[in-house]
């Protein structure tokens, strides 16, 4: 009976976004996308519930026996990555309902939610396949849909931003499905697991390291892991704010989870250790955490700069993963969960400052912060998590990465990781002092109607979704059991111990 | 060991995997013209040929010599493995609606800057 819920997290979204489509009006287009994402969030926590302790849900597609058959494999890994992406969901389209309408034009807003739903199912089908060409599939969904969502960006650089990712994304994709392409001719199997079982009879072939340079490449492309990020500032920053917001918290990570799953179920570590992958992995990580925290020092537009701020968190979980130790897996996959709370909410004070202003430019905020202190509370605690204060989330994950760091006496990285945090205290203090210390001069305020009554108050959806993402910045910073016990559980589980 | 260079030897390696070389031609060909054009449009022709090469490289992959079309038929014991042409079914389906979503993504570009090529739009970006 469990395993029959599992399909549910894709058959609802698909049912559900071409009947999203039909509706003009912003209520019940975004009532269903609630409704969705409430339904996916429920479904995804039960599933996580029952695997924590190390179970396995599996369901086959049809009735099909793997390998022959597509396979859903659910472990703590998977089930924690699609609560993410489903609890992220519903934050942001808490927030959407007043800001959708405000972006995007009336005769869209169906389809924009039901690209949305599209969007979900395709992360969520990630998160849940075991089949390697079905999670391509499934990696292309996701990345279409995003694409079209970010031309909606109000701005026209959106359009050459989402062009630019379509051709990066896809060439991403297509190099992924080059590398499956070559693994299928020297295993002939698509099954992760049957892959993993039968490596050792075609380790020795050419093609499987070729395979493995292929498919990671295409991987780290769609993850914007350090020098293949060029396409994700302009995405990020021109979107329209309800999918910074999503896909800021979301998208990336699931492919750092696509690429976890090769290196630690598809193909066995020894295997890439062998090819010095970790240490790459390792400087590439360092290299991107200084790199997107000083690019993200030096912006002088909010959104940009928390999209830099992205590659460099994003370095950080690639540090975790490169640690190869029991610890730096759970700081990275930790900080899966972390990140994406605190990149949301980021994201989510953005979109009100958009909101109301109609800019995110910091000169053009300057004092702002004295007419919203709650919202402006509420970005300097996440601000604080990006930085790592205790008492955050923030704090969790770097206190883990140095003692991995420490614990292998690697030093650099641990000097990686603190320069990172002093450029991010600087481009965090950046906002804090443009939005409360510049209070002499004369807000600007962009293309809002004189009376205008949104520039006055924030609304009550966006300032819920804010503190719901605030507050769990600090809840659990504070009580860690639940995060911990997941990426712990996770962790033992990738390093077969 | 090293075995003696016989050219007959390499010849036939290199008839032999004729396909994978038009193969490999076809991918360089589309991966080039997406990097070195600026022509949004022809950036996108150039992807379409990238993918269509990795379509080509499943198809190839599923001939087994002597094989004939996979339905079974009394009389045939050999088939060539289906798999990879269902699976491609997929991928085409995947680089249409791509090629769909870049051309409807340049008709939006034209609108708003009236042009598509790389460079001039990002000169007019840079002054904004």
């Amino acid at each position: 009976m469990t395993e029959q819920i599992t399909i549910l997290l894709i058959v609802i979204p698909l049912i559900a976004a071409p009947i999203t489509a039909l509706f003009k009006q912003n209520f019940y287009a975004w009532m269903i996308t609630l409704l969705v994402s409430i339904c996916c969030g429920v479904i995804s926590g039960y599933i996580l519930l029952e695997v924590i302790d190390g179970k396995h849900l599996i369901y086959e597609l049809g009735g099909w026996r793997p390998p022959w058959g597509i396979e859903y494999k659910i472990d703590s890994l998977n089930a924690f990555i699609a609560f993410i992406v489903s609890v992220i969901a519903i934050v942001t389209n808490i927030f959407a309902y007043r800001s959708v309408p405000t972006e995007i034009s009336k005769q869209n807003i169906g389809l924009f939610y039901a690209a949305m739903q599209l969007c979900l199912l395709g992360l969520l089908g990630i998160a849940l396949t075991g089949d390697i060409f079905n999670l391509f599939v499934f990696l292309e969904i996701s990345s279409l849909s995003s694409y079209a969502l970010i031309s909606m960006g109000k701005k026209r650089q959106a359009l050459t931003a989402a062009f630019s990712y379509l051709i990066l994304g896809t060439i991403g994709a297509t190099f992924f499905l080059i590398g499956v392409g070559f693994l299928f001719a020297a295993s002939g199997s698509l099954n992760i697991s049957d892959i993993a079982n039968r490596f050792h009879t075609f380790e020795d072939m050419q093609l499987v390291v070729t395979a493995f340079i292929f498919i990671v490449l295409g991987l780290a492309l769609k993850a914007a892991i350090f020098p293949l990020h060029s396409w994700l500032p302009n995405a990020y920053g021109f979107a329209p704010s309800t999918v910074s917001i999503f896909l800021s918290a979301t998208a990336t990570k699931v492919s750092i989870y696509a690429l976890i799953r090769v290196l630690f179920d598809l193909y066995p570590v020894d295997y890439w250790q062998s090819l010095l992958f970790p240490q790459i992995l390792l400087v590439l990580g360092c290299v991107g955490v200084i790199y997107g925290s000083f690019r993200a020092w030096q912006q002088i537009e909010i959104k940009r700069l928390l999209a830099f701020s992205s590659v460099a968190q994003i370095g950080y979980i690639i540090i975790g993963i490169a640690l190869m130790s029991e610890l730096g897996l759970t700081a990275a996959v930790i900080h899966l969960f972390n990140h994406a709370i605190i990149k949301a909410t980021l994201f989510i004070g953005a979109g009100i400052l958009i909101y109301r202003s109609n800019t995110t430019k910091l000169e053009d905020l300057r004092g702002f912060g004295a007419s919203m202190p709650w919202t402006f509370a509420a970005i300097t605690i996440a601000g604080l998590s990006l930085i790592g204060v205790p008492g955050t989330v923030g704090f969790v994950t770097k206190w883990y990465l140095l003692e991995a760091a420490i614990e292998q006496s690697k030093w650099i990285v641990v000097m990686a990781i603190v320069i990172g945090s002093v450029f991010a205290i600087a481009y965090i203090w950046k906002i804090v002092e443009a939005l409360y210390f510049n209070s002499k001069r004369k807000i600007h305020i962009h293309n809002v109607k004189s009376g205008d009554i949104k520039v006055a108050t924030a609304s009550k959806s966006m300032g819920l979704a804010l503190w719901l993402g605030a507050f769990s910045c600090i809840y659990f910073g504070l009580f860690t059991e639940f995060p911990f016990a997941s990426a712990y559980a996770v962790a033992k589980g990738l390093l077969g111990l | 060991m090293m075995s003696e260079f016989n050219m007959s030897d390499a010849l036939n390696y290199v008839a032999g995997h004729i396909n994978y070389w038009m193969i490999i031609a076809v991918m360089m060909v589309g991966l080039y013209t997406l990097i070195s054009r600026t022509n949004l449009m022809k950036k996108l022709a150039g992807l379409s040929m990238f993918q269509t090469a990795v379509i080509l490289f499943y198809v190839s992959l599923g001939k087994v010599t002597e094989g004939t079309v996979p339905i079974i038929d009394q009389g045939y014991t050999l088939y060539s493995n289906p798999l990879p042409q269902v699976l491609m079914l997929t991928a085409i389906v995947v680089g249409v609606a791509t090629t769909a979503l870049g051309f409807a993504l340049v008709i939006r570009i034209k609108e708003s800057y009236h042009s598509i090529e790389e460079n001039e739009i990002e000169a007019m970006d840079g002054k904004e």
